[in-house]
């Protein structure tokens, strides 16, 4: 790829990117669709199969499940430039629509009304976050052990002065214990 | 030099909070208790906005946290801070994509990792329902190892919170059709019985 090539295709990974940042409402699930339109059809730089896998790759590894996709994406089509370019894309409109956004709202938060609908506001979010919990459970809790897993952390998260690193570390290393001892076991 | 913590702070969040942008909330939760850059309900407000907002979640949430600590840089770094581990994760799996996907030992600790993420995520709720329904403070005890629960006021529960979240549980998961809507209906419908009932002082 020539010099000017290679900075089109860069322009191309972060522009496509940034109008799938505006596109998705909502996060990483919502975003499949509209990579499969963008990625797939439009711009064929993968195919259905190859999007799945980067997706399933975009959700078992940490970060953002779409920041992850994206850098996949990039990554194939223009190496580590082209994963940083992609990442860039999927965030800048965030960048610009929540910082203004917060400074509006900054401006206008000591008026009574907008304290009102904030109060409205927290007690949707609380049922959001309810439900995000009860559809993740019934993911990831697949058996008995996984169960005491998720109910020690729950409890030990809510009582514990302690960082959430901490527990995330000791699951990992419980996960490879348990599953280690039931392969050597059967 | 705060743009270095918020860099750092954000770092470790993208680097340890598996499944996604909710899964970063028990992270910022912490970020928050332990530097005094905003207080749950700021989070809560600002989970709101990230939700009714275009773009992923997460990053939404990491501008507007990044944001409040410091203004625009402060967006600015939080965000770039939570995709460098991603960015750095994810070359190296696409450079080894193979054995990544075939490894026992990556399944093995995403045994472990899921129900763990939930148990965070369930317990920032937790905390969340504590401060919002209810007039207990979870108050971390001057980085002592355990939290304290608190009573603050005499009723229990907020009761006009509590009857809404009522409403809205039944909304979002057993009314056919309504529960299909998008989180922005639920966010906006809430705002307006807020405004109507004065919730603020309630």
């Amino acid at each position: 790829m020539n010099e000017k090539s290679r900075f089109q295709m860069l322009w191309s990974l972060f522009w496509t990117f940034a109008k799938m940042g505006v596109m998705t409402f909502g996060g990483g699930m919502a975003m499949l669709p509209i990579l499969q339109r963008e990625v797939v059809d439009n711009k064929a730089w993968a195919t259905e199969e190859e999007l799945t896998d980067y997706y399933a790759i975009g959700q078992c590894t940490p970060g953002i499940i779409a920041v992850n996709t994206a850098t996949f994406i990039g990554q194939r089509q223009a190496g580590v430039a082209g994963g940083i370019a992609a990442t860039l894309g999927v965030v800048f409109p965030s960048v610009v629509i929540i910082s203004l956004l917060a400074g509006l709202i900054t401006n206008f938060s000591h008026l009574e009304w907008v304290k009102n609908a904030f109060a409205g506001i927290q007690v949707c979010v609380c049922v959001l976050i309810f439900n995000a919990v009860v559809k993740l459970l019934k993911k990831s809790v697949v058996d008995k052990r996984t169960a005491a897993i998720f109910l020690l952390v729950l409890v030990g998260s809510l009582f514990l002065n302690l960082s959430p690193v901490w527990f995330v570390i000791l699951a990992a290393l419980a996960g490879i214990a348990l599953k280690t001892l039931e392969v050597r076991r059967s | 030099m705060i743009y270095l913590q918020l860099f750092w702070e954000f770092f470790k969040t993208g680097l340890f909070a598996v499944g996604g942008g909710m899964a970063t909330l028990p992270f910022l939760q912490a970020i928050g208790e332990s530097t005094g850059w905003y207080s749950y309900t700021d989070l809560m407000n600002m989970l709101a906005v990230s939700e009714s907002t275009p773009g992923p979640i997460g990053i939404n949430m990491a501008t507007y946290v990044g944001f409040t600590a410091a203004g625009i840089p402060g967006a600015v770094v939080a965000t770039v801070g939570e995709v460098t581990p991603s960015i750095i994760v994810i070359l190296i799996v696409a450079a080894i994509l193979q054995q990544f996907r075939n490894s026992e030992t990556v399944n093995r600790a995403f045994y472990g990792l899921r129900p763990a993420s939930t148990g965070l995520i369930g317990a920032a709720c937790g905390a969340v329902i504590l401060e919002v329904l209810t007039h207990v403070e979870k108050a971390a005890q001057g980085g002592g190892l355990w939290n304290r629960f608190v009573l603050e006021g005499e009723a229990l529960f907020r009761w006009p919170g509590l009857l809404l979240a009522v409403v809205l549980l039944v909304l979002t998961n057993w009314v056919p059709k309504v529960k299909k809507f998008h989180p922005i209906v639920f966010i906006g419908l809430s705002a307006v019985v807020g405004v109507a009932f004065g919730f603020a002082s309630l």
